[in-house]
């Protein structure tokens, strides 16, 4: 029914997820300069800072994103006086706004049931507010007393699912090459040409990996998906191969380093938006980090289990193996509902954190050599990867009820390996964070002192 | 059965064996709750770009100079025309990504229903992924992906 209260929580939704993108987007400019900083041994930012009386804020550098924003709207706003006006400007509208709508389709939390957040009971004349559990199946079944009905934590919650995301997704390489195409610059233009013949290559390998995925989940719903991997097993533990192509060519696709040759800065200038400035440049720079948050989302909902944690379901706690039940204890639906969001919310901090690193770690391709990688590896691992799961599928479908035992136990063996490997993540980041910080040990790590034990150029270490 | 368990989606197993032609195809007031906030989301993204645009266009100087007006090519003097001759393989590229792309999205519908076809379903797909796979060995062996120059 399209009542008030549904435009009201998709509004509320728009607002959630929207502004996670953009504020992720704007903290991952930042990671990308402090996270370069660190790998390559240097300070990074630190100039921009906020004075409060004597107090100086620098926040380690994060100030500069905010100073970024504001500088992109006050700088010259240039077009090149031969280039197209209507597509110049367009361009980069083009680029910004699929990144936004594909958002639509994207899950970040379990169904809520409104009515069975809290109740409030009214025990021998006194209020007392209960925080109830709901079941583990079913969209709120047996709610009463809800004026609402069950909330996808999803804007729309479409049942062509991914087909959607992929559909606004490809939209970005028409903006790409309106930008190339119209800027009358010849670095634009080359730039626009490899960008889009290197997007619709890669987006041939991420529909084709995804295929695999969805043979299992019987699904394109990316909330069945995350629901499928909750019961079972993460995706990346049933289609480990399907994890890896997709997540290369995500990669790919957000024109990074080692797959930044659109824009490769000491060929092309900057690819295809080269004579950008001012905001309208603002947009490709911030579509482009939009970009990684959202492939981070899709790869979190479709292999690393979306909302959800290792043995928690929506009616809590249950640790179990095959069918041995070891111990069960119901958490309240409220505090799964923040649990799933957060959980959510962090593993794509944590997907984006990984590519920043992996823009660090690589040196860029060569055309011939990233062609060859998509059409010549991953393309043909990607059918292989189709026939390979069918076979697989069909084999154990077959094999009886022994082998459904063995691999629900399998399934409950790879949650807790992401349980221990979580607590272990958990503990190294908390000795991390409360440990010493000697300087001194930074030193011994740094390239300079490294050089000098190992000979090196100059007599000292300052030198070296 | 499902891979590792008897999961079924909460959405299918709690709707009839057999729905009705409206709740299969969708019918128009149960469509809008689903497609409205798709257009929500729609006029969302094209404000947030127009604001940007507005504001870069209101806010941004403009201070044009001849040297500034040339199309910027590290310095140097640009000559001849702007729109250089291509390689021919981007155009190759563009078909095949065509190709490919049309025979992924032939596959999705198989996929979701790869439990309810079994292994007639296995074996016919297998014919299409092996015409593919010889479409791909064809422009393989015929050098189209080849890129050096």
């Amino acid at each position: 029914m399209l009542t008030g209260s549904l435009v009201l929580w998709t509004i509320v939704k728009i607002a959630i997820i929207v502004g996670f993108v953009f504020n992720l987007a704007g903290v991952l400019t930042w990671v990308d300069r402090r996270q370069s900083a660190m790998i390559q041994d240097r300070v990074g930012p630190n100039r921009a800072v906020v004075k409060i009386g004597p107090l100086e804020l620098r926040l380690a550098g994060l100030l500069h994103t905010l100073a970024d924003g504001v500088k992109f709207f006050f700088k010259e706003d240039f077009r090149p006086p031969k280039a197209d006006r209507l597509l110049f400007g367009l361009a980069p509208m083009l680029a910004l706004a699929p990144v936004v709508i594909l958002l639509a389709a994207v899950p970040f939390g379990d169904t809520v049931c409104p009515g069975s957040l809290w109740r409030v009971l009214t025990l021998d004349g006194l209020e007392k507010t209960i925080f109830p559990a709901v079941g583990r199946y079913g969209v709120c079944s047996g709610e009463v007393g809800s004026a609402v009905g069950p909330i996808d934590l999803q804007v729309a919650p479409l049942s062509v699912g991914i087909l959607f995301v992929f559909a606004i997704a490809g939209q970005g390489i028409i903006a790409a090459a309106i930008a190339g195409v119209s800027s009358d610059n010849k670095f634009s233009l080359l730039g626009a040409l490899r960008a889009s013949s290197q997007m619709v290559s890669y987006e041939v390998t991420l529909g084709m990996s995804l295929i695999g995925a969805m043979m299992i989940y019987g699904s394109v719903r990316l909330d069945d998906m995350a629901r499928w991997q909750g019961e079972n097993a993460w995706g990346i533990f049933v289609q480990p191969v399907a994890f890896f192509l997709f997540f290369t060519a995500a990669v790919a696709e957000s024109k990074r380093i080692p797959f930044d040759l659109p824009e490769a800065e000491s060929e092309l200038v900057s690819g295809y938006f080269t004579e950008y400035s001012g905001m309208k440049f603002g947009m490709f720079y911030l579509s482009e980090y939009m970009e990684i948050v959202t492939s981070s989302m899709l790869v979190v909902a479709v292999f690393l289990g979306g909302w959800q944690l290792p043995f928690l379901h929506r009616d809590g706690l249950t640790l179990e193996f095959g069918d041995t039940v070891l111990l069960h204890q119901d958490i309240a639906h409220i505090w799964m509902t923040v649990f799933g969001v957060v959980a959510f919310f962090g593993k794509v901090a944590l997907l984006c954190w990984i590519q920043a690193f992996i823009r660090w770690s690589l040196p860029r391709f060569r055309y011939d050599q990233l062609m060859k990688l998509c059409w010549k590896v991953l393309l043909p691992l990607s059918l292989a990867n189709i026939m390979i799961t069918g076979v697989v599928m069909l084999a154990l479908d077959k094999a009886g009820t022994g082998a459904a035992a063995m691999l629900k136990t399998l399934g409950h063996v790879s949650q807790a390996t992401v349980a221990v490997g979580l607590a272990y993540a958990l503990v190294r980041l908390v000795v991390w964070f409360v440990g010493s910080r000697d300087p001194q040990r930074w030193i011994v790590g740094s390239a300079a002192t490294r050089a000098d034990k190992a000979g090196g150029t100059k007599t000292t270490a300052m030198q070296a | 059965m499902t891979l590792n368990a008897d999961y079924e989606s909460p959405r299918r197993s709690e709707a009839n064996a057999t729905p009705k032609l409206d709740e299969r195809i969708g019918h128009p007031m149960t469509l809008l709750p689903t497609y409205a906030p798709v257009f929500l989301i729609m006029a969302v993204a094209a404000a947030l770009a127009g604001l940007f645009f507005i504001l870069a266009s209101v806010l941004g100087k403009k201070n044009p100079t001849p040297e500034k007006m040339i199309p910027f090519e590290c310095g140097s003097e640009s000559s001849g025309g702007n729109h250089v001759k291509l390689s021919v393989k981007f155009y190759l590229t563009a078909i095949l990504f065509v190709v490919f792309d049309i025979e992924t999205v032939f596959i999705y519908p198989w996929a979701v229903q790869f439990r309810s076809l079994g292994a007639l379903g296995l074996a016919s797909m297998g014919t299409f992924l092996a015409v593919i796979a010889v479409a791909l060995v064809y422009i393989w062996k015929k050098g189209a992906l080849e890129w050096e120059t």
